[in-house]
Formats: structure tokens, C-alpha cells, sequence
């Protein structure tokens, strides 16, 4: 049997959500797998999470090192080529670093690579059926991978529900050795932290949202008025801000903000996964977009289909009226 | 500094409702608007700001058919100073690997200091950089949103992580980046801009001026692969509100004050 194997996020001595998710990938997988839980870091906070991983993984491999203390890809890619077996499966999750390791992680373990998979439809000898998106979301794919020599699988966070169980009480080997004499061409200096703008989007009860829909800066003006009459804020999506038409601290996102609103009023907004990461809450959302089949349908409770330009107005002069 | 850029031409998605066609097999493609890769064209502007700062050539290449020369054109016009097209009946059906030794094969017929891709293209995988930078077993950094040239050795660049904080990196040359869009303001390209770069040849070169053996790549060396193209039924969906605007107005000013959405 392939032996399955999980990288462990976490930050400040405590797991990241995906730790229990890619279980739950693992088994979709295989029923029975047994999946060895990989987490890197230095000293006690990486004890702390070895401890807490424990619990639902069987085996756990401990790589502690003061040059892990901050998770740069690169280091962490010659490890996992020292450490893993040639045919292994390595399950990632799909955020910022795992964007950062995988793909020529693969290339160097010489095995096939899978980018962000929502779903797992069966192993059928060494080909793994799976499911993932194109076109931020528009079309899902079947795909098959040949995992002959081995897979790096990158699963998207929050696809799977994670596996609460804790039913492994499993050992944590200590893998430190392992580390040593690794050096690299790229230094993690530093983070810098996002700025925080006029108006806190994350303290909002009910924001009115913009993406692309909106189409010119001029027409920002008109979900100001919106959010205006209805005591609410304007949030965006990444393309306002790629396009400098709103500051980065109204982006709502998995690279923005998280917000937990009560009301979301997404204006032209197809919907892509990381803008939806970025909603928690489960606000009660209502869609208006001019593409029937915009993504952000499937998961809205109310769907409108219009061009934003003319029903905002129209919902803003309505909403006055009423004053 | 010589930095090359890969580009690919893809259904814009601002401009196109993508669907996926009657058997299955591929997205509708009658009647799509193309353009250059939206992050890809943020590289190159990127690229020819750095050149523009230190010196240097900007050459964008493409692994596509020939309607992908239009796209090498474009960026052309923006600044760039060379295109190089990779086309081969044999690349069609390429996984992430396979563009990645296409791409691999070109780059090592050169010299360059900085390898620059879009952290993600069309199919939202953002896996071609990173592959291509472990075959030429060059340090890499991806999701890339600022880019400072220290000295002929480095880079120190800043990785757009989670929340968008900025995590900051020292690099040594030569190295390869993928690039995040928001980074810069790509600058506008006019008809006139176009028809200057019209006439400048652009060399395409296959499979066998890149050594590639065909069974390498394509559908045939290919480890991932596309089964078919679906739109997923994820339950209800939204209730649909319909009417004239003011009937669905009405309605949905009943639903946001019920739940709180107008004080």
C-alpha cells in the first residue's frame, strides 16, 4: 500500500485547520489509510503541535531546527526529498506556502503534482481520480493522475471536513536529524504586516461588496451610496484592488480580510474560492450578478441577475424611499 | 540583466461567461475573447521596469499555437525586447511538467538572470514555475508582489501570504519568480504600439530545435489529465429572485430587513 503522508501548517504552537482536513482527504483516498503526519518548526511550540497532531495522525515525524523556526519552502523542499519514499503520496495544503513548495517538489521527488483538489473519486491501481476547478470556479474537471511514482497533492483548505475523530493516539518520532547540512539560495528576512485602513471591514454587520462587475472606478461611487442608505460598508474583491480603486484593507479574501457580517451583498462577484475563504460566519447573502452562471450562486441564499450599474441604483433610491 | 518571462494566451475572463460544451470535453470555446494571462502580464511590465531601472533585455516566450504569437506581440508593444514561441503539434495536451521542460529546454539555450511566469494561469494550478525552477534547480519564490534588484547577486522580493501581509525574502540571481497581479500597474497598449512591434520577426521553434523527444511531453507524457469538464451541482443554490426590477427590489428589501441587512 502507498504510504500517505500529510505536511502539518501551523503558527504560534497551534495546528492550522487543514492538519484534521487532509486526514479526511487521505481517507477519501483510501478508507483504511494510514497517514504519517510531517511537521516542522523549532522548539517548543513545534512540540506543542507535535503533541496535538498526535491525536488523529498515527505517526508523527518531529523535524525540529532553529532554521525551520519560520517555514521558507525552500529548506523545507530539500528535507521532504531527503525524507520521503520514492512512490509516497504527500498531501499539502493548497494556501500561500504550499503554492510556494509542491510544485518543484514534485519535479525533484519525481513525482505527479495536482494543484488544489475539492474532491477524491477512487484509486483505481495506481491511477487516483479526483476533482478540481478552472476559471476561478466557472467549470469543475475530472482529472486522473498517475501516482506510479508517487503524488504531491495539494487539497484546498476547507474542501474537506475535517476529521474530529482523535482516534490515533499516535507516536512522534523525532526526525531532527534530518535537517542538518541544508542550505539554500533564499532567506526569509521578515513579515510585513498589512495595513489597517479607514474602516475596519471585519467589525461590519452588513457589507456591500464589489468585484468586477462595477467595471470603473466612477461606478464605486454607487455601492458607496448603497452601503450609504443601508448603514453599511463597502468591501471588494482582489480585482478592485489590483486596479487601485480601493485600499487592500477592504479586500475580502484569503489574501484580504476575513469578515463575519450578518447581511454580505455581493455586487458583480463571480465568487472564486479565495474570496469565499474570506467570508466566515455564513452571513446571509444575496448575489447580484449579470452571469446566470457565476459561481457565487451555488453558494448565495438569494441570487439576482442583473447588471449592477442599473439595480444598485435602483435598490439605493427604493431603500431611501422608504426612509 | 537578462530576465525572460513566460506568457500564455488564455480566454479572458473578464470579457468571456465560461461554460463547458455539450459532451464534455473542453469549455465552449465559439465565440471566446483571448487575451494574455492576466498575472503574466503583470510579470512583464514588472520585467521591464527592472530593465528599465538596471539595464538589460526582456524577452517573453510562449508555449503555444500560432495565434499565441498575437499574445508575445502585445507584450512586445508594452516594452519588451524579444518574443520566442514554442509551438509543436506534439506540446498539445502538455500537463504542468510537460510546458515546464518545454520551457526548461528554450531557457537553457540561453543565459538568464531572472526567470519571471504569472503565479497562475487559466486551469488555477500556479505550478509551472515552480517546476521549471526545480528542473533548473534554481531558487525560487512564488505569489511574488514586490521585487527589489539589490545587486547583480540578489533580489530581496516580498511574498504576497495569507491575510496580505508581505513576507520578505533575500534571493540570489539567477533565480525564477511567479508574480502576483496588484503588483504594479501594467501599462496600456494602443493600436499604434502594436503595429511598431508588427513586423518584428518572432523565431518559433519545435520540439526537435528543443531536443524534446514528443513522447515526453503532450497527452502522451503527460501524468495528469483532464477526464472532462463539468459544472457541479453543489444543492440549492441561491432562490432566484425574479421580476421587474421593482417587483425584485421590493422582495429584496422585505428579506434584508428581516435579516438585519437595513437599519
Amino acid at each position: 500500500m502507498t504510504q500517505v503522508f500529510a505536511y502539518i501548517i501551523h503558527k504560534d504552537g497551534v495546528a492550522d485547520d487543514t492538519a484534521l482536513e487532509l486526514i479526511a482527504a487521505a481517507k477519501k483516498i483510501q478508507a483504511d489509510a494510514q497517514v504519517t503526519a510531517i511537521v516542522t518548526g523549532s522548539g517548543s511550540d513545534l512540540d506543542a503541535v507535535c503533541t496535538e497532531v498526535a491525536a488523529s495522525y498515527n505517526e508523527v515525524l518531529k523535524i525540529d531546527n532553529e532554521n525551520l523556526a519560520y517555514p521558507n519552502a525552500e529548506i523545507i523542499r530539500a528535507l521532504l526529498l531527503k525524507m520521503l519514499p520514492s512512490d509516497a503520496i504527500l498531501l499539502v495544503p493548497h494556501t500561500t506556502f504550499g503554492m510556494d513548495l509542491a510544485p518543484g517538489l514534485s519535479i525533484k521527488l519525481d513525482a505527479a503534482f495536482v494543484a488544489d483538489v475539492v474532491e477524491f473519486e477512487g484509486l483505481d491501481g495506481s491511477t487516483l481520480k479526483l476533482v478540481r476547478q478552472e476559471y476561478s470556479g466557472q467549470v469543475s474537471t475530472h482529472v486522473s493522475c498517475d501516482i506510479s511514482s508517487g503524488g504531491v497533492i495539494n487539497i484546498r483548505p476547507g474542501a474537506f471536513a475535517p476529521d474530529e475523530s482523535k482516534a490515533a493516539s499516535g507516536t512522534v518520532v523525532d526526525k531532527s536529524s534530518e535537517a542538518q547540512g541544508i542550505t539554500v539560495k533564499r532567506s526569509y528576512l521578515e513579515t510585513v504586516v498589512a495595513e489597517v485602513g479607514d474602516v475596519d471591514i471585519t467589525k461590519s454587520d452588513v457589507l456591500v461588496s464589489v468585484g468586477r462587475g462595477i467595471e470603473d472606478e466612477d461606478n464605486i461611487e454607487i455601492a458607496h451610496d448603497l452601503a450609504e442608505v443601508l448603514g453599511a460598508d463597502v468591501s471588494c474583491s482582489r480585482p478592485i484592488v489590483d486596479s487601485k480603486w480601493l485600499e487592500k484593507s477592504r479586500q475580502v479574501g484569503t489574501s484580504g480580510q476575513t469578515v463575519k457580517p450578518k447581511v454580505y451583498i455581493a455586487c458583480g462577484i463571480s465568487g472564486s474560492f479565495q474570496h469565499l475563504g474570506g467570508i466566515k460566519g455564513s452571513p446571509f447573502m444575496v448575489a447580484i450578478n449579470k452571469n446566470s452562471k457565476a459561481p457565487i450562486f451555488q453558494v448565495a441564499d438569494v441570487g439576482i441577475v442583473a447588471d449592477i450599474l442599473e439595480f444598485i441604483p435602483e435598490f439605493a433610491d427604493k431603500v431611501k424611499e422608504m426612509k | 540583466m537578462e530576465i525572460l518571462v513566460c506568457v500564455k494566451r488564455v480566454p479572458d475572463t473578464a470579457e468571456n461567461e465560461i461554460e463547458v460544451n455539450n459532451d464534455g470535453s473542453d469549455i465552449s470555446r465559439d465565440d471566446l475573447v483571448y487575451s494574455v494571462n492576466e498575472w503574466d502580464n503583470y510579470a512583464v511590465e514588472e520585467a521591464i521596469q527592472i530593465r528599465d531601472n538596471v539595464g538589460g533585455t526582456v524577452t517573453v516566450i510562449s508555449v503555444g499555437d500560432d495565434d499565441s504569437e498575437e499574445v508575445l506581440r502585445r507584450e512586445m508593444a508594452m516594452g519588451a525586447d524579444k518574443g520566442i514561441l514554442l509551438s509543436d503539434d506534439a506540446f498539445n495536451g502538455s500537463d504542468g511538467k510537460g510546458l515546464a521542460s518545454i520551457l526548461k529546454a528554450e531557457v537553457e539555450k540561453g543565459k538568464y538572470d531572472l526567470i519571471m511566469a504569472g503565479a497562475q494561469a487559466d486551469a488555477g494550478a500556479g505550478q509551472v514555475g515552480g517546476m521549471l525552477a526545480a528542473m533548473l534547480d534554481l531558487p525560487y519564490a512564488s505569489l511574488v508582489n514586490k521585487v527589489e534588484v539589490v545587486d547583480d547577486k540578489k533580489l530581496k522580493v516580498g511574498r504576497e501570504v495569507e491575510g496580505g501581509n508581505v513576507e520578505m525574502n533575500d534571493i540570489e540571481l539567477p533565480c525564477v519568480l511567479s508574480i502576483q497581479t496588484g503588483i504594479n500597474e501594467p501599462r496600456y497598449v494602443g493600436i499604434r504600439g502594436i503595429r511598431k512591434v508588427a513586423s518584428v520577426e518572432i523565431p518559433v521553434h519545435n520540439a526537435s530545435d528543443l531536443g524534446i523527444s514528443p513522447d515526453t511531453v503532450g497527452g502522451a507524457g503527460s501524468r495528469v489529465k483532464v477526464l472532462d469538464y463539468f459544472v457541479p451541482d453543489l444543492g440549492e443554490g441561491a432562490e432566484m429572485l425574479e421580476g421587474s426590477t421593482e417587483e425584485i427590489v421590493e422582495k429584496l428589501v422585505e428579506l434584508l430587513k428581516a435579516k438585519g441587512g437595513i437599519k
